[in-house]
């Protein structure tokens, strides 16, 4: 069906959107050390449930606007996005039979990941020392994991995307 | 990779004001909780507290006005003086005043987004500060909102001369919230804890002659050549919701004409005695 085509692109847009206004909303700031990724953890989602219309390219272009969002520099959320984009649609099939620790552990992976790139590009910009505090994101996002995946899960089974 | 490397340069400004119109809507979603928390706290706000603000403000209104009268003649008299010593005379500057958005960009970086971008005429490198002091500089404009790196952020240095004694050097950010580094100054440098810091306007940055922070702790190192002292900023960087964004318009003036219509009045003066 055509139309459900577009309506799982607004299924899509909106729950990226959520995530992108959580990724900088401080309503609490004391916990904004822990504020963890939440667009990458939607994106992972929707790469491991629907691979075939979720792409590479869809995850660069919500790369480029968080990019825009937080003020780093063109690209580099570009690029980690691509990059965990694609290892989840590679793996989707494996990792859909995890059981949930396992996936967190994939997340937890992810996320390392992102975090190393964005560490290695903050120290080539500029010789800033980054504190511990850096790290916390990592394993605060692969807590939520769970969350997320239940609160998608829920939303695709009741607009029935598949 | 491609993009970051291309970013060296400005061609990529134009995509990313372009971006920045989508994103912005979601800034502002993010900020509408708080912001709604401040509008209804200010609305239950209770009589009594709206009568005691009133009369603060207004006591303080007073004691600024009388102030002001003090500064008019003494710019007046600056001004004289400065014409005496044939030197050229900087005009004042020009503010906008800009919102605080509670939209937290990166933890580990001291930068916060203001309301007013590019459409407003703000560019990079200028000064914004608060009711008391410096707050930090616009690091990248975008046409709704622009970008102001806090002068606590671990990549800033502010130019500063103690006001006591106009001893100038260069104020780091920590990375703390509420310190400043200063790691240029000599084991007897004339700097007690207390000591008002003020912009030096050099390197022009920043306008000088505006408050930046307070000296709170000399540490001698007699090991080292230079002493470690911090201070605390005047501005409340964690507090205010409203900063300035300043237009520091620094080409001098020849005080030419000027010079003879303020002299003029005195002059003159004496004629007006006479008949």
């Amino acid at each position: 069906m055509p139309s459900h085509n577009s309506i799982a692109a607004v299924y899509f847009i909106v729950t990226i959107a959520a995530a992108m206004v959580l990724r900088v909303m401080s309503i609490w700031p004391a916990m904004n050390i822990f504020n963890p990724d939440w667009i990458v953890l939607v994106l992972i989602y929707w790469a491991i449930a629907l691979p075939e219309r979720f792409g590479v390219f869809a995850a660069w272009s919500v790369g480029l606007l968080t990019d825009v969002l937080t003020g780093r520099l063109l690209g580099q959320y570009a690029l980690i996005y691509a990059l965990i984009a694609y290892f989840s649609i590679k793996e989707h099939r494996r990792l859909r039979q995890f059981p949930m620790i396992q996936q967190c552990l994939f997340v937890f992976g992810c996320l390392v990941l992102s975090q190393s790139i964005i560490f290695g590009m903050e120290s080539l910009k500029a010789g800033n020392r980054l504190s511990l505090d850096f790290w916390y994101p990592v394993v605060s996002g692969a807590l939520v994991w769970p969350l997320v995946f239940l609160v998608l899960r829920y939303i695709r089974v009741v607009a029935r995307i598949a | 990779m491609l993009l970051v490397t291309d970013y060296r340069g400005s061609r990529l400004d134009a995509l990313r004001s372009l971006l920045a119109f989508g994103v912005y809507p979601l800034q502002s979603l993010a900020s509408l909780p708080v912001d709604t928390f401040e509008s209804v706290s200010n609305t239950v706000i209770s009589y009594v507290e709206l009568r005691k603000e009133n009369r603060r403000l207004k006591e303080s209104q007073l004691v600024n006005d009388a102030k002001l009268l003090r500064l008019a003649a003494l710019e007046k008299e600056n001004i004289r003086l400065r014409v005496l010593l044939e030197n050229s005379f900087q005009l004042g500057e020009q503010v906008l005043v800009a919102e605080l958005l509670s939209v937290k960009l990166a933890p580990y970086e001291h930068t916060v987004v203001v309301n007013k971008g590019s459409r407003f005429g703000v560019h990079a490198k200028q000064p914004v500060l608060d009711a008391n002091g410096i707050v930090g500089q616009v690091v990248r404009a975008l046409p709704n909102s622009s970008e102001v790196m806090l002068i606590t952020d671990p990549d800033h240095a502010i130019p500063v001369e103690v006001n006591r004694n106009g001893l100038r050097t260069i104020a780091f950010g920590t990375g703390q919230p509420n310190r400043l580094h200063l790691p240029f100054l000599a084991n007897n440098a004339d700097v007690v804890p207390g000591d008002l810091l003020v912009t030096s306007g050099l390197g022009g940055g920043f306008p000088a002659g505006y408050p930046v922070a307070v000296v709170d702790k000399f540490e001698s190192r007699p090991d080292k050549s230079f002493a470690n002292i911090y201070a605390t900023p005047k501005a409340e960087l964690d507090k205010s919701r409203e900063f300035l964004i300043v237009w520091s318009d620094s080409t001098p003036v020849v005080l030419g004409e000027q010079h003879k219509k303020l002299v003029e009045p005195s002059s003159a003066d004496p004629k007006h005695a006479e008949p």
